[in-house]
């Protein structure tokens, strides 16, 4: 009998605590909900500065990117007009000549050892060597005068190494000068050796 | 080729028999072109030696043609005729036409025959050669009764009748000339022939061609390129020139009235292309072995031969009057200077030696002499040199750029290329001796490279 009676006792008890813990529980309950709201708020802020910062972080990369894009636009079209600027001066720097001749000065030996240059480096180009002549002359005899020209300046690229068969030549004769008054400086300026890239 | 014209025999009973044979002569001539058959009185034609370069000229009379029906448009086409005569005549470097003011009686009105002319009338005034003319117009078709005396020995030398379509009064004129030229220089003369050129069209040269004196000019070539160095052939049918049409420059032998015609295809220059006369061959500077050399060309501009063997430019052929040899421009003793190679016996001989540059040398259709250009001091001219004595003579001096000089089928004048006026290109003439330069046409663009078409008749 006084067993039972320990045992209704240790039930009062545990009721009791019982009743006490959900009391305290509840009391927990409600504190908890607010740091549960807080905690929100706190992610949703975390949550919108880690965006704003992935944010902020894409949008460097992109300027960045757009940057090195640019450079790279920018070193290209540097390069371009590098490639562009030499193959000009490759078409525009004429081989000059004397009065009735076709030998090759030594400023034209220099200058096509510069042509050979570029022809190496863009091994895809062919050219054709024209050959002119001011118009102190016949017109036939300025003709040939013109060929001898062309095909001189082409043994010479030949024998820099340049392949034949990239290297055709055409006579113009003194039919397209360059200055057409008839002054020795347009003379001087007429008798040359043009290249044009094919 | 001229199937409108008739000659018929008329006057002069002294005459009877010359005249009989000239009139054949001349009737096989027209018709089938037939000339090298030469009269049997070739003797007495050496009037007047259009190689003297002292000629004076000599005065020749030509009176207002009579008008048979008398109408407005027989006395307008008489009048035409008669101009077209005159011009004509002017043209040569020998003859020189009589102001009419001076003349003291009108054989229009009082005679154009022998026996009604009275030649102390013109004996008088200085005279020494009398034309006539007589003009009858029916139905748009003229009859043109031409006559042309010397005054001194009171002779007809030469009477003609021509009939044609209006339009061929030009023809007719000029037929009646040849014969002119025939009895006093025992030559045919310039008035049937031909001038190429090149004229630029649009800034593009293109070749033309047009009569001796300048008119009927014809554009021959379309190309929008470059053309130089038109050639035509004795027969006058077939045109040589250079074009860039095709990339480089190729020889391109064209007839002119059948739109067809052959094309060089040789890697490198094909150039300075020149007709042999009286054959239908070519000589030009090829350039494919990789050496500029001069060769000899079928019609069809296949190669029959190579002529000159010299390492550097040769250049610029032209034929002897009998094809065995040919005259050129080489380089080979450094400087450019005018050759001539024999065909068969392959001797060259140099012809220059004065100044350091000498090029583009024609053959005289007489064999004697050559006319080439020479430039000095920047200065370019023509100079003729005969052959055998190798003495240049300057023609053109102190006036502009002259060059391409090519020989009048008689060999009496030269035409040529001069910039003397404001220093555009332009075709002149002048006569053998250098006297008489003037602009031979007037024409839009730059013109320039004339060629003189050569006699139909080797013999001439």
């Amino acid at each position: 009998m006084k067993k039972r009676v320990w045992i209704n006792l240790v039930m009062a008890v545990l009721v009791a605590g019982l009743f006490l813990t959900v009391s305290c529980a509840k009391k927990t309950v409600v504190s908890d909900a607010t740091t549960i709201e807080d905690q929100e708020k706190i992610q949703a802020e975390a949550k919108a500065k880690a965006k704003a910062k992935a944010k902020a972080k894409a949008a460097e990369e992109r300027i960045a990117q757009q940057n090195l894009e640019d450079q790279m636009v920018k070193e290209k079209a540097l390069k371009e007009a590098k490639m562009q600027a030499a193959k000009s001066e490759f078409e525009n720097q004429d081989i000059h000549f004397k009065y009735d001749s076709s030998k090759l000065s030594s400023m034209a030996k220099m200058m096509l050892k510069e042509k050979s240059a570029w022809l190496k480096e863009n091994y895809s180009a062919s050219v054709i060597i024209e050959g002119h002549c001011d118009n102190r002359g016949t017109t036939e005899y300025n003709l040939a005068l013109g060929e001898r020209r062309a095909s001189t300046v082409k043994a010479y690229l030949i024998n820099l190494g340049v392949s034949a068969a990239r290297l055709n030549t055409i006579s113009y004769g003194e039919e397209q000068p360059l200055d057409s008054r008839q002054t020795e400086e347009a003379f001087t300026k007429n008798r040359r050796a043009h290249f044009a890239i094919d | 080729m001229v199937s409108f014209v008739m000659n018929k025999l008329y006057c002069s009973h002294n005459m009877l028999n010359k005249i009989i044979l000239s009139a054949i002569y001349c009737f096989l001539s027209f018709c089938f072109l037939e000339i090298s058959l030469m009269p049997a009185h070739a003797k007495d034609y050496d009037y007047i030696n259009i190689s003297n370069p002292f000629l004076k000229k000599t005065p020749v009379a030509v009176t207002r043609f009579k008008a048979f029906n008398g109408h407005n448009s027989e006395v307008e086409d008489g009048r035409t005729a008669k101009d077209i005569l005159t011009k004509a005549l002017d043209f040569t470097g020998y003859l020189k036409t009589m102001n009419s003011a001076a003349f003291l009686s009108n054989p229009a009105e009082s005679g154009i025959q022998t026996g009604q002319i009275n030649f102390s009338d013109w004996t008088g005034i200085g005279a020494e050669l009398l034309i006539t003319g007589e003009i009858i117009e029916t139905q748009g078709r003229v009859k043109l009764k031409l006559r042309f005396f010397d005054t001194f020995k009171a002779e007809l030398l030469v009477g003609k009748i021509y009939t044609g379509p209006r339009s061929q009064i030009r023809k007719m004129i000029h037929l009646f000339c040849s014969e002119i030229s025939y009895k006093l220089t025992g030559k045919w003369g310039i008035f049937d022939s031909q001038i190429a050129f090149i004229s630029t069209v649009k800034g593009k040269k293109e070749v033309f061609v047009c009569d001796f004196d300048g008119h009927n000019i014809e554009q021959i070539t379309t190309h929008k390129s470059i053309c130089l160095s038109p050639s035509l052939s004795f027969d006058r049918k077939w045109l040589a020139y250079v074009s860039y049409a095709k990339g480089n420059p190729q020889i391109f032998i064209k007839n002119i009235r059948e739109k067809r015609g052959f094309t060089t295809n040789n890697k490198g220059m094909n150039i300075s292309p020149a007709w042999m006369p009286g054959q239908l061959k070519l000589a030009a500077a090829l350039s494919f072995s990789g050496d500029q050399e001069i060769y000899l060309l079928t019609l069809k501009g296949e190669i029959i031969k190579r002529v000159t063997k010299s390492w550097g430019i040769d250049v610029s052929p032209g034929f002897s009057p009998d094809g065995k040899k040919i005259v050129f421009t080489s380089k080979r003793t450094g400087t450019p200077q005018i050759h001539i190679k024999d065909i068969e016996s392959k001797r060259v001989q140099r012809m220059t030696f004065k100044g350091l540059n000498n090029t583009s040398a024609v053959w005289s259709p007489d064999g004697k002499k050559i006319a080439y250009v020479g430039i000095e001091k920047n200065s370019i001219n023509i100079f003729v040199m005969d052959i055998d004595l190798k003495m240049p003579v300057q023609l053109t001096m102190n006036a502009g750029d002259n060059e391409d000089p090519s020989w009048s089928p008689d060999g009496s004048m030269l035409v040529f290329t001069s910039n003397r006026n404001g220093g555009i290109s332009r075709i002149f003439v002048m006569n053998a001796s250098g006297s008489d330069q003037r602009q031979l046409l007037r024409l839009e663009g730059r013109q320039s490279q004339p060629d003189w078409s050569m006699s139909k008749n080797i013999k001439n």
